[in-house]
């Protein structure tokens, strides 16, 4: 299914406009719940930190630095990327699903289309553009989710925070949340796009697909956190 | 024409298409009818690739489909046009998109000319101001007509129906019959429709296939078809007991 998947598209322009509307479709209409998401970790994490730290050997703008960290490294690429597999990995796979039980693909392919390509591709690579941009907004908002209930709950000054979170700070890390967000991207809709294409029977069946996509994507995603965690941060 | 040459199909121990040979021919309505589970969407499916063949031979004026390259068998696909049962059409599009999609996927058309071309075929099938509207707006025998719209926007020279009338009211079922003879003698282009609507058999049969015991049993048209000395065609004719009744009254 990969070779015809990526294989060359009968008319770019149509490719394109598909794109563009799953650039919006898969990633803007996402911006709400990563946003939501995104403030709240952010804060849970800081309230953590500061329980954790309560203790005189530890400054508290390690709190800043924790908080930072966490949500780059991990909170961030990782859990916002399970977030979306479950929100967009059931969308792909439940409209492919039922796409496939109600002869829709067929009709594609009676038409000469490549349907493997024409509903997985313009997804795929939406994914993977605009999901870096949501983990960047991600990060931004975990940290200030952070900042924000630090104030508000008097666990730790503004000064402290800033300070923490600028506290030898290493770029590359925002790298490696972006390269594993990639992966992710790719993971979340290839794999539910497979589930969807190879739906047989009814709506039963559709909600099991879908199920079924979230259920490996979110094992898949786990796994290469893991190994790509290995690869990128112990080799920097 | 499509010729068909010994088509066999299993589905597991089940033979679901035994040895089926015929051929359909250019500016005709070729009905295949047939009851519930006979075979008739399995053997349409087989025609045009959907599903796999376990041997035979189907032949496109004369073009090996079966034994194409996976490309040769797209670029023919672009000469075929089908109208699916449900219908099938893309819930995401409204019904101008949907009729202009193989149109913006295939040609250099403009966008105007497409619009255009989609206008022509909805007149076609005599639907006005449904362009901008979503299938799940539509009633379902407007979505069969927008299927037809779709199926002939690129000018196919090969059309496939499965069921075109199933599920419609008896009123709406001619007025699509009617359409697919008229689409086919205008366009001459090569007709088969999987049915087991009578009424459609009546009208638009050119040449009528009856499938039964997943084989061809009979072959004919729709002036021969009554007087046919076939058992099992005439009781799948005349299943009611008012058919039966006035069959006897006329001493058949």
């Amino acid at each position: 299914m990969m070779t015809r998947v990526f294989s060359k598209p009968e008319k770019m322009s149509v490719y394109r406009n598909e794109f563009l509307f799953e650039i919006e479709n898969l990633g803007l209409n996402s911006l709400s719940i990563v946003s939501i998401i995104s403030l709240f970790m952010g804060a849970v994490i800081t309230i953590q930190a500061a329980y954790g730290f309560n203790n005189p050997w530890v400054p508290l703008y390690a709190v800043g630095v924790t908080t930072r960290d966490s949500t780059i490294l991990e909170f961030s690429p990782t859990i916002v990327s399970l977030v979306l597999a479950g929100k967009v990995g059931s969308n792909v796979a439940s409209e492919i699903g039922t796409m496939r039980v109600t002869e829709q693909i067929d009709a594609l392919e009676m038409m000469g289309v490549n349907s493997s390509s024409f509903l997985t591709l313009p997804k795929v690579l939406a994914c993977m553009v605009i999901n870096p941009f949501l983990i960047i907004i991600s990060m931004f908002l975990g940290i200030f989710g952070g900042w924000a209930l630090g104030l508000l709950s008097h666990v730790i000054t503004s000064y402290q925070y800033i300070y923490g979170i600028q506290f030898e700070f290493i770029p590359f890390n925002v790298t490696s949340a972006l390269i594993k967000t990639v992966v992710f991207a790719f993971i979340i809709v290839s794999v539910s796009a497979y589930h969807g294409y190879h739906t047989e029977g009814g709506a039963l069946e559709v909600g099991r697909s879908s199920t079924k996509a979230v259920v490996y994507c979110s094992i898949l995603i786990l796994i290469f956190d893991f190994v790509l965690a290995k690869l990128l941060l112990v080799q920097a | 024409m499509i010729e068909l040459e010994h088509i066999n199909k299993h589905f597991g121990d089940r033979h679901v298409t035994k040895d089926f040979s015929c051929q359909f021919e250019q500016g005709k309505t070729n009905l295949i009818i047939g009851e519930s589970g006979s075979g008739k969407t399995v053997l349409l499916k087989c025609m045009v690739g959907l599903t796999k063949v376990d041997s035979g031979k189907v032949l496109y004026d004369g073009r090996d489909f079966l034994n194409m390259r996976h490309k040769e068998k797209q670029n023919l696909r672009k000469e075929i046009g089908m109208l699916f049962q449900g219908g099938a059409l893309f819930d995401s599009k409204t019904v101008e998109e949907n009729i202009i999609f193989p149109l913006s996927m295939f040609t250099d058309m403009t966008v105007e000319e497409q619009i255009e071309r989609a206008n022509f075929c909805l007149g076609k099938v005599n639907l006005k101001n449904v362009n901008h509207l979503y299938p799940s707006e539509i009633s379902g025998g407007m979505k069969k007509r927008v299927a037809i719209a779709r199926a002939i926007a690129p000018s196919p020279k090969y059309l496939f129906c499965d069921e075109p009338n199933s599920g419609l009211d008896p009123k709406t079922s001619i007025v699509i019959d009617k359409l697919i003879k008229d689409i086919t003698t205008e366009f001459n282009i090569t007709t088969i429709v999987i049915t087991h609507d009578m009424n459609s058999v009546m009208e638009i049969g050119d040449k009528v296939v009856f499938i039964y015991n997943q084989q061809k049993w009979w072959e004919g048209d729709k002036d021969t078809i009554l007087s046919a000395d076939n058992k099992e065609l005439l009781d799948f004719i005349y299943v009611s007991k008012f058919l039966k009744e006035l069959r006897a009254r006329q001493g058949k």
